[in-house]
């Protein structure tokens, strides 16, 4: 009997890790559903905490090829703090002066600053590790009192607020989701481009002559991934805007609400920014030159020097990388809170990096993924904000975290002598 | 006896220092096509670091290389790709993590016409390769790291010889392997010098020297004792090389 679902599992080519943490994932669910009596699974807190990911999520991505390379990005938290103030500054006192109070373009230029400056600090202290060979603890322990000085700096400790308009739709909120009709249209075309991502592959190995799982396995994979897909879709289409959200988005159109409108939240922005860069992250991981140079590096340095790889120049871009997330995060999280003050980011290295952690990357080199970091971060939300639903006092939710992150390492090392990998 | 052609590679006069330890002290080595050249030392001789210098991975303190006789310019392990220097290193310099393709076309991947890595052409390739370099291999969705100590030194052999070396190092490339995989790697060592391939051959098995090799030099302490025809000399001379230093050529 166990060997029969073994071999189930084994034909439906789904990693064991994977449904480990889906498994802790869904357990942690559970028991928050049964103390909150039943608020925690609900659209409303299941929304919640898919915004809440967000941030800590995009980083999340960077962070695996950064601790697969053996390095670590103690600054993310502090750099986001510090790009989140300039980019508040930015769209609060310089440019509606140049172009204009609401400009359609300062949520751009201001975005698009906020990631290119990222890059930029990233890029520098990756050259540091890269190329002065100083390690990245110290340079990032370094950059995390650097920045977070500089983010005070910007504007004296002054929170910055408010923010622009449209720039605060990037955060999520009542107006920042897609709404009913886009997320089914979004919803559908995901479901159906992983559909035929997995045919793609399926022909591409069928036609070199390799074996391939049998179509039912390959049927149900497909079909549980596009439940998952539409599931969520309509989840969050169930979710419905308060009245008087929905007075105000008409109020601010200069209309009234028509009879019996029910306007639902749908998939919000900072989520769809999030499944964009898990999805651009996931193919740079493992399409790309450069992905695959980051995993060689990551299981054997020497080996990737002697086949050509230069791996200082690497380094450089995988730092560049991780800051250009944290830039994007910054976004997410000045955006959501509206302001932007000089302590946004505080701890969010921890957070970030746990999220990494308990996804499976191992701090040794060589292995992580981009969807374990994504899990991973979603773990550590839920745990948050379940602790907090029922009641579970700020120390004590420290504790517990700090509890479950060894322990779930302490697991994955288990899990990992005993496959042999 | 004196060289008609000119050599694939001469080393000459190569010398580099690790902190005190002199690793090479000016040594002279040449290669020709189609020519099999024992390296054969204690350990620590610094067999080793002279083939590493040839291979880009360290740069020399000083010394030339010249491969056809032009003076060459090896900088890194990509300079030396760039010559069909092609090499097998004693720790077989395999990312543990990644599959048998991986590794074998790292740092050279097959791309789609995107510039995409082509996971799926670069296993069709491997399976072809390791068909002929050793059948018995299937390991093709593993990690290295699972593969046996001769799979994994199949790998980097496959690696080698895949890409049309006419330069090939072979740093001790049987330690890991059987008696059948020797057996193999002897004969594919015979068919390639056929095919003109000029070969370094590190290796601690005095027999195999014998029936490989066409010549043999022989380092200790980081100098050269001498370079022999193999046909000229006998096991005890090589042992007596490297074991005591001394040159059989001084001793007539
Ligand atoms: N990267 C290095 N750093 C310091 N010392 C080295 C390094 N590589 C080799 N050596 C030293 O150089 C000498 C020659 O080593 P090696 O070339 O590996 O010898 P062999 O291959 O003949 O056994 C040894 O004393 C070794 O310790
Ligand atoms: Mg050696």
């Amino acid at each position: 009997m166990k060997n029969g679902i073994k071999n189930v599992f084994d034909k439906l080519g789904l990693d064991t890790r994977l449904l480990g943490m889906i498994g802790a994932l869904l357990l942690v669910w559970i028991v928050f559903d049964f103390y909150t009596g039943g608020r925690f699974l609900t659209a409303r807190n299941l929304f919640n905490l898919s915004v809440q990911t967000a941030s800590v999520g995009v980083m999340a991505t960077g962070m695996v090829f950064v601790i697969v390379t053996r390095h670590i990005d103690l600054s993310v938290g502090a750099m986001l703090g510090f790009v989140g103030m300039l980019m508040g500054a930015l769209q609060t006192f310089v440019l509606p002066d140049l172009l204009g109070t609401g400009h359609p373009m300062i949520w751009i230029i201001t975005a698009l600053f906020g990631i290119a400056l990222g890059s930029l600090i990233g890029a520098f202290q990756g050259w540091i590790i890269g190329y002065l060979t100083v390690p990245a603890f110290i340079v990032t322990l370094g950059g995390l009192l650097v920045w977070r000085g500089a983010a005070w700096w910007v504007t004296s400790g002054q929170t910055v607020a408010p923010l622009d308009a449209t720039f605060k739709l990037l955060g999520g909120g009542a107006e920042g989701t897609l709404g009913a009709m886009p997320s089914w249209v979004l919803g559908l075309f995901a479901a159906g481009a992983a559909l035929v991502l997995l045919a793609l592959s399926r022909s591409r190995k069928a036609s070199h002559g390799f074996v391939v799982k049998p179509v039912w396995a390959e049927l149900t994979v497909g079909g549980i991934v596009a439940a998952l897909i539409l599931g969520y879709t309509w989840l969050m289409n169930s979710y419905p805007l308060p009245k008087g959200a929905v007075k105000r988005i008409y109020a601010a159109r200069g209309e009234i609400v028509p009879e019996g409108l029910n306007l639902v939240y749908g998939i919000a922005i900072p989520v769809l920014i999030l499944l964009l860069v898990a999805a651009v992250m996931t193919f740079v991981a493992s399409r790309t030159r450069f992905g695959r140079y980051v995993y060689a590096t990551g299981g054997n340095p020497e080996a990737a020097e002697l086949s050509g790889i230069n791996t200082r120049l690497l380094t450089v871009k995988i730092f560049a990388l991780m800051g250009a997330l944290t830039g994007i995060a910054a976004i997410i999280a000045s955006a959501r809170l509206g302001s932007a003050a000089n302590d946004l980011g505080t701890l969010d290295e921890l957070r970030v990096i746990a999220a990494a952690v308990i996804g499976g990357t191992a701090l040794a080199g060589g292995v992580g993924t981009i969807y374990g970091a994504i899990l991973g971060a979603l773990i550590m939300q839920s745990l948050q904000s379940g602790m907090a639903m029922v009641g579970v006092d700020a120390p004590l939710q420290a504790i517990v975290v700090g509890v479950v992150l060894v322990f779930a390492v302490y697991i994955d090392i288990v899990y990992r002598r005993r496959t042999g990998l | 006896m004196k060289d008609i052609q000119t050599p694939l590679v001469e080393m000459k006069d190569i010398h580099i220092s690790f902190g005190g330890v002199k690793a090479v002290d000016h040594v002279d080595v040449h290669l020709h096509a189609g020519e099999v050249v024992g390296l054969l030392g204690h350990n620590g001789a610094g067999k080793s670091t002279l083939i590493k210098i040839l291979s880009g991975a360290y740069r020399a303190d000083g010394g030339e290389i010249l491969i056809n006789g032009e003076k060459a310019s090896i900088n890194n392990p990509r300079d030396a790709r760039s010559y069909n220097i092609e090499t097998i290193y004693q720790t077989l310099a395999l990312a543990d993590n990644l599959d048998a393709a991986s590794n074998l076309f790292l740092g050279r991947e097959l791309v789609t016409s995107l510039g995409l890595v082509d996971d799926d052409a670069m296993e069709a390739e491997t399976r072809r390769i390791m068909g002929r370099l050793n059948p018995n291999f299937q390991k093709f969705s593993d990690p290295v790291s699972a593969l046996s100590g001769g799979q994994r030194q199949s790998v980097a052999i496959a690696r080698a010889v895949y890409f049309n070396a006419r330069i090939l190092i072979m740093d001790e490339p049987t330690a890991a392997l059987g008696p059948q995989e020797t057996k193999m790697v002897s004969e594919l060592i015979q068919k390639l010098k056929a095919e003109g391939i000029g070969i370094f051959l590190i290796s601690h098995d005095i027999h195999d020297v014998m029936e490989l090799c066409d010549r043999a030099s022989v380092m200790k302490n980081g100098k050269l004792v001498g370079t022999v025809n193999v046909a000229d000399v006998t096991d005890d001379d090589l042992l007596a090389m490297i074991i005591l230093g001394k040159n059989p050529a001084e001793k007539r």
